[in-house]
């Protein structure tokens, strides 16, 4: 047999598939009837840690709080006409209160920060890829 | 008579079942393309079919399987500009230019399993994976063991290959601190895939009997790869000594329990290995579910008759079992095994307390249990309710068979 490239036979070698680096959006969600204040969220030893964990990781790009659904304003524009109404776009039992985009090397790592989050243990923490 | 080209046909067979996982996942890791990796495979065992009856069998098919398709990529990706883009880039990192001897190539299998089985894809895109990158099997063939329509079967690989694509399922095996978590849903998997080929009640028998075999030996390629895991060896047990009893299980179209079983027809072998597979991981000293399920089978698989069966471990391992992995179908096992050892009231006594919490609504196994155990204690009239309750919800012929005929015998 001729001579042919190695490409990928030690651990360390290249595929593209482990260089690049994602973007999530995680998409904090709950039914909101725990709705701690920020003030009381920040002295919250499992949030402090969460965000550590990010800082750690250097994964944070953005993130916010949202407020409650009460706050909220749906828009459609139906036929060429704007229809504004009061509450969330979607009626369901589970609400996004606040998201994080962060970028990490893959869905293990997404799912690692996402657990670490205070909102995990009552609510959920959706995560969707970026569409790039 | 065999022809020289028969037995080439019969080395690459033989090639295809113990390499294709391989080949592949060795081309997903060079690549990250899992269509990529799966056609240039396809490719690499055509010219193994043009060119080996010409120039003999090599010496090591993998390696010369690999190489191939490895050339297979390199020629599709010159093709296409970005594909050359990318050519370009390897080329600068793999500056090695001998072949590797077979003995440092990593066997590339695990990684391919634990992504296939990622908690992220659905259960049944992880079963369609496994099958299809692992195992090798056609999408015609998985459709067909697992009674879906071909385009659906082909619409889900396409779709669990996408995910791991998009969402980013890194193609590795999981750090220590998820493998206790990502194992189990790669053994749950393989059970499963065993279970669809054991069930009666499910498709062909030679199809069911292709896919059994085939859960045994990715089962058996996992325990080589995590020889130092114990759950793996204990599932390799559990289906080893379930497949020993294949043939014993109907009877011309009626299902034979285990009490009318002829034991005499169990597989001797199997029984042995599964026996000494279970011992292996014991010694291990963690259990797990798998352990406990072989180590009952191994209890039955051992005796003599139901009656020098011994009842006193299997309550044991039942309740341990149901501690580590609650389920009401455990406790109804339970429950079997309870009146066998303090008589039948004792166990009717867990089935009805089953009955009440109502976990087990429609499963024709509840009446059935509680029919049997009727029966035993003399209680006709109610046993033959309870028959009628289960025959209405039993899911094979080869199971209604079998309860007309008691109701019939009452």
């Amino acid at each position: 047999m001729g001579s042919w490239p190695r490409y990928a036979d030690s651990p360390v070698s290249l595929s593209w598939g482990r260089i690049r680096r994602m973007k999530y959006v995680l998409l904090i969600c709950d039914d909101e009837k725990v709705s701690p204040t920020n003030e009381e969220l920040d002295a919250d030893p499992v949030h402090q840690a969460w965000a550590a964990d990010l800082e750690r990781r250097g994964a944070e790009v953005v993130g916010a709080r949202l407020r409650p659904i009460v706050d909220a304003t749906t828009v459609r524009v139906r036929d060429g006409e704007t229809l504004v109404s009061d509450g969330p776009y979607a009626e369901t039992k589970d609400f996004v209160g606040g998201f994080v985009i962060v970028e990490c090397p893959n869905l293990d790592d997404a799912i690692a920060i996402a657990a670490g989050h205070p909102y995990a243990q009552w609510g959920g923490i959706e995560i969707r890829p970026v569409w790039e | 008579m065999t022809t020289p080209d028969d037995q080439v046909r019969a080395a690459v067979d033989a090639a295809y079942r113990d390499e294709w996982g391989q080949v592949v996942a060795t081309l997903i890791g060079v690549t990250g393309d899992w269509d990529l990796a799966e056609d240039a495979a396809q490719d690499a065992f055509a010219a193994a079919l043009a060119t080996w009856p010409r120039d003999g069998v090599p010496r090591r098919p993998g390696a010369w399987l690999t190489t191939a398709a490895r050339h297979r990529v390199t020629d599709r990706m010159r093709r296409d500009a970005v594909g050359a883009a990318k050519l370009r880039e390897m080329a600068v990192l793999a500056r090695d230019p001998d072949e590797p001897p077979i003995e440092e190539i990593p066997d590339e299998r695990l990684r391919l399993i634990f992504t296939c089985c990622h908690p992220a894809l659905p259960f049944p895109h992880r079963v369609a994976l496994t099958l299809r990158t692992l195992a090798g099997l056609t999408t015609a063939e998985i459709a067909r063991a697992f009674l879906t329509a071909e385009p659906t079967m082909a619409k889900r690989l396409v779709r669990a290959k996408r995910k791991i694509q998009e969402a980013g399922i890194p193609y590795r095996v999981p750090p220590a601190e998820l493998l206790p978590e990502r194992l189990g849903s790669v053994l749950a998997v393989l059970y499963l895939i065993f279970n669809q080929g054991y069930d009666e009640a499910r498709g062909e028998a030679e199809v069911r009997r292709a896919l059994a075999a085939e859960a045994i030996r990715l089962t058996r390629v996992l325990v080589r790869l995590m020889p130092d895991e114990p759950e793996p060896r204990g599932l390799l047990a559990l289906m080893l000594l379930h497949e020993a009893r294949r043939a014993t299980r109907t009877e011309a179209g009626v299902l034979v329990t285990l009490e009318h079983q002829d034991r005499s027809r169990w597989d001797r072998t199997l029984i042995a290995e599964g026996v000494a597979t279970l011992d292996a991981a014991l010694a291990m000293r963690r259990g797990g579910p798998y352990q406990l399920q072989a180590a009952i089978a191994a209890c039955h698989a051992t005796a003599a008759d139901v009656e020098t069966t011994d009842w006193l471990q299997i309550v044991s391992l039942y309740t341990d079992l149901a501690r580590i992995a609650p389920s009401p179908v455990v406790d109804l096992n339970r429950a079997v095994a309870v009146a066998m050892v303090d008589g039948i009231p004792a166990g009717l006594a867990l089935v009805d307390e089953l009955a009440e919490a109502g976990g087990l609504e429609g499963y024709y196994l509840l009446p059935a249990t509680r029919a049997d155990l009727l029966r035993r204690d003399g209680r006709d009239a109610e046993a033959r309710t309870a028959y009628e309750e289960a025959l209405d919800l039993a899911p094979t012929e080869a199971e209604r068979r079998y309860l007309s005929n008691r109701l019939y015998e009452l």
